[in-house]
């Protein structure tokens, strides 16, 4: 069960903010998409089967369509060639979406210092939480996802349609 | 049954020792060929009917920096199948101008490996159908297999240099 938001109660009536109201919503019931591409992706097949269990988040489902999904989960080494395809998976996302990067290849290109590895999914989608290890345990994807909900539950409804957030996208060229 | 030494001999009568450099690391004969002659080296292995070396195992490409005007060296190396004998061979060229003919009309096998030769080491196979890169990025602008670049991608700018202790 999660907590009830800050509100009024009286009898038989609870008055609240609707920015609460559909935080709480939406961070209990996220549809990660799993863009696994290396180890880490084990790691995270881990972190949804029984032991570890992603269901408990309320993130049951895992969405293959980006059309489906609110969660972006970059798992994994992107090289550059494959940068133009997470972008385009992101693009195909409807809002309100989040992006997670998991270990240290999809933040930062991690070992791979070299000619055939983006430094960072960052360069090509925002990124919401970065979660570090080569590769995390499950514990710290369970982290990150949390994260994630507490990212989720706390946003304001407007965010999305403000200046900064439009900023943000055009940085990345998106419109 | 074809041994090293047949093949040496078949080879030296009818280049009439334009071949160089005859040797047989781990007992496979290895040598040198000018690299105009590559195909005719290629085409004499492939029709002949003893040698029938008809499967292109593997083509690819070295840098040797320290060797001027022979600094890129080609290597076929080639299978017959029938009698299980395996050889190599190196074409060498001057990187100023790597142009060497393509073994796209002997070995289809040859298209994707000439195509991940130029790519990485920018050899540009004269003839091939479709030079173009394969694995790397369109937008790259080097060959990174050459060693002419420090390790490190040089267009980043994410990470200092005094995080590494080169400040």
């Amino acid at each position: 069960m999660v907590d009830m938001p800050d509100g009024y109660t009286g009898e038989g009536f609870f008055a609240t903010k609707l920015s609460d109201v559909v935080g709480l919503a939406r961070k209990n019931s996220l549809w990660p998409l799993p863009f696994a591409t290396s180890c880490c992706g084990i790691e995270f097949m881990a972190t949804m089967a029984s032991h570890y269990d992603l269901a408990r988040f309320g993130a049951e489902r895992l969405g293959f369509s980006p059309r489906q999904c609110d969660l972006l989960m970059v798992i994994g080494t992107i090289a550059k060639k494959m940068g133009p395809i997470v972008k385009q998976v992101y693009l195909q996302m409807a809002e309100p979406r989040w992006v997670m990067a998991v270990g240290a290849c999809a933040s930062s290109g991690g070992i791979f210092d070299s000619y055939s590895v983006l430094q960072g999914i960052d360069q090509v989608v925002p990124v919401d939480v970065y979660v570090p290890g080569c590769p995390p345990r499950p514990e710290g994807i369970l982290d990150g996802f949390m994260r994630i909900q507490d990212l989720v539950g706390q946003e304001s409804v407007r965010r999305r349609s403000g200046e900064r957030y439009k900023e943000l996208m055009q940085s990345y060229g998106i419109e | 049954m074809l041994t090293n030494a047949t093949i040496k001999e078949r080879l030296e009568k009818h280049f009439e020792g334009r071949l160089t450099g005859f040797e047989e690391p781990y007992g496979m004969l290895s040598f040198e060929a000018p690299k105009e002659l590559n195909l005719k080296v290629l085409q004499f292995l492939y029709d002949d009917e003893e040698m029938r070396f008809q499967f292109l195992t593997d083509l690819t490409a070295v840098h040797y920096p320290n060797q001027p005007g022979r600094e890129l060296a080609v290597v076929y190396h080639l299978h017959n199948m029938r009698d299980n004998v395996r050889i190599r061979f190196k074409v060498f060229t001057d990187i100023a101008q790597p142009d060497i003919f393509t073994a796209t009309k002997l070995y289809e096998a040859a298209n994707w490996m000439e195509r991940e030769t130029f790519d990485f080491f920018g050899v540009h196979f004269t003839g091939h159908p479709n030079l173009k890169r394969i694995l790397n990025v369109d937008e790259m602008d080097y060959f990174p297999l050459r060693k002419e670049y420090p390790l490190e991608d040089q267009t980043r700018t994410d990470k200092d240099d005094e995080m590494f202790g080169r400040g």
